[in-house]
Order: C-alpha cells, then structure tokens, then sequence
C-alpha cells in the first residue's frame, strides 16, 4: 500500500472509496475535538496593539472553573485527550487546565492535514515525512474513536468473527480492521 | 555538598516535590494501538534504537504498561504532551 520514497515521504495510491471513506471517517473526529466550552475562535486580527495579548490572557485566567470533566467528557473525547496524571485529579486538572486545547488543536491539525492532502476523486497520494506523520496521528484519532465506540478489546479478530453478520455494527468493525491494515502498512514505509 | 538532615519535622505539603527522586513518563496497555506503531512512536520520539523501542512496547504489552522515559517534572509532561498527541495513553508520576 504504502511506500517510502528517498526523501523520507511516502507515497500511496488510493481508490476513490478508499478517499472518501477516509475523508468521511476524520470529519467527527475533528468535531469532537471542537471544544464545547470554546467556540471556534474567529479569525485571527493582526496583532499590532498589545493591548489584544493583554486582553487574551486575562480571558484565559478569568475562565470559571470546568465542571468535572470526567462526567462531561464523551469517552471518546476523555480517550484522545486523557488524564496526565492517574489518581491525582488536582494534577490532572491542572495539566489539561494549560496543555488541553493545544492538544486540541494539535490533533485537528492532523485531521486537517489529512483532509487536505486527500485526492478528492482517488488517486496518487505524495507525502513528506511530516505529512505522513500527521496522518499516522490522524488514523490513529479514528481508530481510537472506533475502539472507543466499539468497546473494540486485544482480541478483536475474536471479535470480529464472533459477531452477527447481521449485526450493525459488523460494517464498523470491518472499517476498523481496515484502518488498522491502512496504519500499520503506513508505519512500515516511515520506519524502513 | 550535603545538608545535615534537619532536627524537626517540617510539615510536608502533598505537593511538595521530594528532590531526589526522578519523575516518570508511563505508558498504558491500550487495546486499540498497534504494536508496529508503538514502537515506532517509541523510537521516533525518544529516539530510541530498534531493538529498545521494541522491548518497552512488550513490556506495555505485556505488563500493562511501563516506564519509557525518567528526568524532570517539567520534561516528562512534555512527553506525555507528545505521547497524547500520538494516541498513546500515558502518565506522569514521580518516582516512589
């Protein structure tokens, strides 16, 4: 599937389904990365009084407290964005108090990279190594909504033949393995 | 150089940072991860050889998880910071 190329990029070649499964699949991850507590910020204004800077932080430590974000967090949300520290919550609170929304926008930037370098109608995929490391974060964000949502375990080729084809979930899961086959091929290519 | 150990018991926060003991960066079993990606997160963050980044991510494998990295309060939560961004499930915590 995939290949490296001498540069340290890597080069695929998709079908136009394969484009647009893919292109479907990264778009809820990419609202769920919206924070709820944080609308889209509008466009950024050319920074040419500092008064805005003044103004920004003292918005950032004015924001009341969040509620509990273990009862409002989607567990897929709490999964791309867990805890930093594990039976502490004071520390982790204060951890997702400064790192949360750059990983937020961290993650949706892989997303976007994704999108925009996904060919609309298939086709040749080019990738630079950086390009194609924001994609194995980006398919690796979809996975975990997947497991996620899924309740996908270690042994999910059980899983998978234990269940009904006529279940509903049966074409989620086949999506899941293929995105595995997908990332894991990618992995190959960059770590020749 | 060496301080005498002092004579009364201060009083001792929770937060208080015990100096010498390390901070530690802790990664999580996680069904969903693949084994070829965690490895190679290992080596690409950490810059880590092979044959190292493979033994840490069996011993996630597994032991359910394992220490990837040691140092500084401050430069395990960057990791973690990284990790996160890669999909890792991992922790800081200080050295017991």
């Amino acid at each position: 599937m995939f290949r490296s190329t001498r540069d340290g990029g890597v080069t695929v070649r998709l079908s136009g389904g394969e484009a647009t499964l893919l292109r479907t699949l990264v778009v809820p991850v990419m609202e769920l990365l919206n924070d709820p507590e944080r609308p889209s910020p509008p466009p950024p204004e050319p920074a040419d009084s500092t008064d805005d800077v003044f103004a920004e932080l003292e918005k950032q430590f004015s924001q009341p407290d969040e509620p509990d974000p273990e009862l409002s967090m989607d567990p897929v949300v709490a999964r791309l964005l867990p805890d930093a520290y594990r039976d502490d919550p004071e520390k982790a609170g204060e951890f997702r108090k400064y790192t949360e929304s750059s990983l937020r926008e961290a993650k949706k930037y892989f997303a976007q990279t994704l999108l925009e370098t996904l060919p609309p109608q298939g086709g040749k995929v080019r990738l630079t190594g950086d390009q194609a490391r924001d994609w194995l974060r980006a398919l690796n964000d979809i996975r975990l909504m997947f497991g996620v949502r899924l309740e996908v375990t270690e042994d999910f080729e059980d899983q998978l033949s234990a269940l009904d084809p006529k279940d509903p979930r049966a074409a989620a899961f086949e999506v899941y393995g293929w995105l595995g086959a997908v990332q894991e091929s990618l992995v190959r290519a960059l770590a020749r | 150089m060496s301080v005498a150990p002092a004579e009364v018991d201060l009083p001792r926060s929770a937060d208080e940072a015990v100096p010498d003991k390390p901070w530690l960066t802790i990664v999580w079993n996680d069904p969903v991860n693949l084994m070829s990606y965690v490895t190679y997160v290992f080596e690409h963050v950490f810059g880590y050889s092979r044959p190292k980044a493979e033994k840490l991510m069996l011993d996630v494998h597994r032991k359910g998880r394992a220490v990837v990295a040691s140092g500084t309060r401050e430069a395990m939560e960057r990791n973690v910071e990284v990790l996160h961004g890669y999909g890792l499930w991992a922790t800081v915590r200080q050295d017991e």
